[in-house]
């Protein structure tokens, strides 16, 4: 099995340690993983500010970095809905094949290698954070809105790690408030939003925060570190590749 | 035409920051609509056909839409035949201008008016203020934000804002109760006392329309308090004002919407009253004012006709988590949060260019939604309408034409990655000052040495 590793742009300048673990872990449950080096961003931040005209340079380099691959799989809900709704090319057919076989980590775990155990063992409390992309967008998890089952791929993957106690928040699905250019826009509810998450976590004791989306990790950590928490953040793929 | 002379016109960030400045406050407004949140949720999960009831109340409204040509003349027809006088009003102007006529007519200066957002959207109170007519408004929260020259910063709970010592503060000044005394109970008494007097005296009563039944030609107001009953029964004169949108076929299609209306609003299994207005009782007028003010053209739309779907519950403004943390007047609209920053731009496009960005587009929004209109989508389809139009700010057409530029060249890409990176390490008082909004209340992710590419080409490649 043939998988392109999607890296979105400030994953790769900010986070590496992220689309590492990402690798890491894909190659251990045993596929073949490539990074096709010319990639760049969703095109996410230019279409949700208004700009969607703007992503076409994206696009381009989406569908040259992406064509022929089994399986594109990132480690950002956010960016892997973006693609999935919003890419397309002059060549529709290579667009609409990226378009159907991108995913997101936890749900090419959970969906397409079908992972019962995993070999990780993290002995710490952990607040999941629901990326609203991820969840509401990707169905990764099932809305606190709906009145349907519940289910929840991340959690599902969490429960194989060893040692691992989960928390379980007073708001289990409540945006961190990151969205994007809103972060700046509309600074003052972004952040009282990132700071209203972060103490659901402080009441539940966790030592870290993870999540499958790392937009929404950077925010709660920029959070966290402003107020010398001692709680970190780790995107769940560094907690699955063993820690 | 302004349709909200009195509101500020700040942008929503701005307005949102001041509300913010008072963290307490943003708290207990926070908590005080996740309560409502959480009613509403207890509330659903105790119908088990719950979302079949939305998709089939989505249904029957889309049949609306599609059909409201047909279904209006049937209304008319039927309410007519009823003995209702029906009025068309193409905009707020007109619409206002028949009430005044109306008003006029009956030789009436004052008058009593239950809930009624369609009145709100067309600034009715304002216009009927200007013309000399006293309007008391019955609904208790209404009347309260009436009396503090307010108007409604929720649609279904037009004083969420306001704590009750304020009320108590507010009542005292107004209706002379002791200093101090904030018991909700005997507050709303004294209303009950203030109010039975306009009631008893006032010979028309307004209010507004929940649902009109286009097979029977009647209409069906929903309400806690009872204050439209009230207002209609002791008056000669009923004006009932309508948006032409809140058509249903039958009424064998109500029980679908009363099932979901209290529910996703309140938390309540139904309204309190449910009443419907046929025909006027003998020697009494009924008048139906039926109006437009933009709803064909937002019809004509395709990407936003669904919001024409829009029971008015509020439920999305209650899990909206940007509305709980910025208030309802920072929309600067009668209908606020996630589907009035929809709606608002339809009528002026300019002035409500901020409201479809007062979203971090989570989607809470069009999953609690009754009719299950995409209100996220439809955020993130008028912000594409709003740049088209050329209405998108010009620093951030410039920014995101940048950016789209850099992001489509990998190579110069990864050139201005590690640049800024070897900035934000060497340099970090280029980010880490006032000017950059992110770090005002959140510190800078730390810039690694090396990209994941930069990494990959030496541990991977060889």
């Amino acid at each position: 099995m043939r998988v392109a590793l999607f890296v979105p742009c400030y994953v790769d300048q900010f986070y590496p340690q992220v689309a590492i673990a990402t690798m890491q872990v894909l190659e251990k449950l045993g596929c073949t993983v490539e990074f096709p080096p010319n990639q760049t961003c969703c095109g996410q931040p230019m279409a949700n500010s208004g700009f969607e005209d703007q992503q076409a340079g994206c696009n381009r380099v989406i569908v040259d970095a992406f064509r022929g691959y089994d399986y594109i799989v990132g480690p950002s809900g956010s960016c892997v809905l973006h693609i999935k709704q919003h890419l397309h090319h002059e060549d529709e057919t290579t667009a609409a094949q990226i378009r159907s076989r991108v995913y997101e980590f936890t749900e090419f775990l959970t969906d397409v290698l079908k992972v019962k155990t995993i070999d990780a063992r993290f002995p710490h409390r952990v607040g999941l954070h629901q990326s609203c992309h991820g969840q509401r967008g990707l169905h990764l998890s099932q809305m606190s809105e709906l009145v349907a089952e519940p289910f929840s791929k991340p959690e599902q993957l969490l429960h194989m790690v060893e040692g691992l106690q989960l928390a379980t928040l007073d708001r289990k699905d409540e945006c961190c408030g990151f969205g994007g250019t809103f972060c700046v826009f509309e600074e003052s509810v972004s952040a009282k939003m990132g700071k209203d998450r972060v103490a659901d976590h402080e009441r539940q004791g966790v030592e870290v925060i993870t999540g499958a989306d790392v937009s929404c990790l950077m925010h709660l950590e920029g959070i966290l570190k402003r107020q010398q928490s001692p709680i970190k953040v780790m995107h769940i793929a560094e907690i699955l590749n063993g820690a | 035409m302004s349709v909200h002379p009195n509101k500020p016109s700040q942008p929503h960030a701005e307005l949102a920051q001041q509300f913010n400045k008072d963290e307490d406050r943003v708290n207990w407004h926070d908590e005080t609509l996740w309560w409502i949140r959480q009613k509403r949720d207890k509330a659903a999960w105790s119908v088990p056909e719950w979302e079949w009831l939305r998709q089939t109340a989505s249904d029957i409204k889309a049949h609306v839409l599609s059909n409201m040509h047909d279904l209006l003349t049937q209304f008319e027809a039927q309410a007519l035949a009823n003995g209702a006088i029906v009025h068309w009003a193409a905009d707020a102007a007109e619409h206002n201008a028949i009430v005044h006529r109306i008003l006029q007519e009956n030789k009436v200066q004052q008058i009593v008016k239950s809930k009624s957002m369609l009145t709100e959207e067309c600034g009715l109170n304002e216009y009927l203020h200007e013309h000399g007519i006293d309007v008391v408004d019955t609904d208790l929260g209404e009347r309260i934000v009436q009396l503090a020259g307010e108007t409604p910063s929720h649609i279904v709970l037009p004083c969420i804002h306001w704590k009750k010592e304020e009320i108590g503060e507010l009542f005292h000044q107004h209706l002379h109760t002791p200093k101090g005394n904030a018991d909700p109970q005997y507050l709303t008494g004294a209303a009950r006392i203030h109010l039975r007097e306009k009631f008893l005296t006032r010979k028309v009563a307004i209010t507004g329309v929940n649902f009109a039944i286009a097979e029977t030609g009647e209409v069906v107001v929903c309400t806690n308090e009872g204050n439209a009953d009230m207002g209609t029964h002791l008056a000669d004169v009923h004006i009932a004002c309508m948006g032409i949108e809140k058509l249903i076929p039958q009424r064998q299609h109500l029980g679908v919407f009363t099932r979901l209306l209290a529910r996703s609003a309140t938390g309540q299994p139904i309204t309190t009253y449910t009443s419907h207005f046929r025909k006027p009782a003998p020697g009494r007028q009924l008048h139906i004012v039926l109006v437009d003010n933009g709803r064909s053209r937002q019809l004509g739309r395709e990407a936003f006709r669904n919001s024409l779907k829009c029971i008015r519950c509020g439920a999305c403004m209650n899990t909206c988590p940007v509305y709980r943390r910025s208030g309802g007047h920072s929309y600067k609209y009668a209908i606020s949060g996630p589907i009035g920053s929809i709606l608002a731009p339809n009528l002026d496009m300019r002035k409500h260019a901020d409201l479809p960005f007062a979203s971090t587009l989570c989607g809470s929004c069009t999953n609690v939604c009754p009719v299950k209109i995409d209100i996220h989508e439809q955020l993130y389809q008028w912000r594409q309408e709003l740049y088209k139009e050329g209405l998108a700010p010009k620093g951030k057409a410039v920014s995101m034409k940048m950016a789209g530029w850099l992001l489509g060249k990998p190579a110069l890409y990864r050139f201005a990655g590690k640049a800024a990176r070897t900035v934000l390490r060497l340099a970090p008082f280029m980010v880490k000052n006032s000017l950059n909004p992110w770090y005002k209340q959140r510190e800078m992710p730390a810039p690694p040495k090396q990209s994941f590419s930069e990494w990959y080409a030496k541990n991977k490649k060889a």
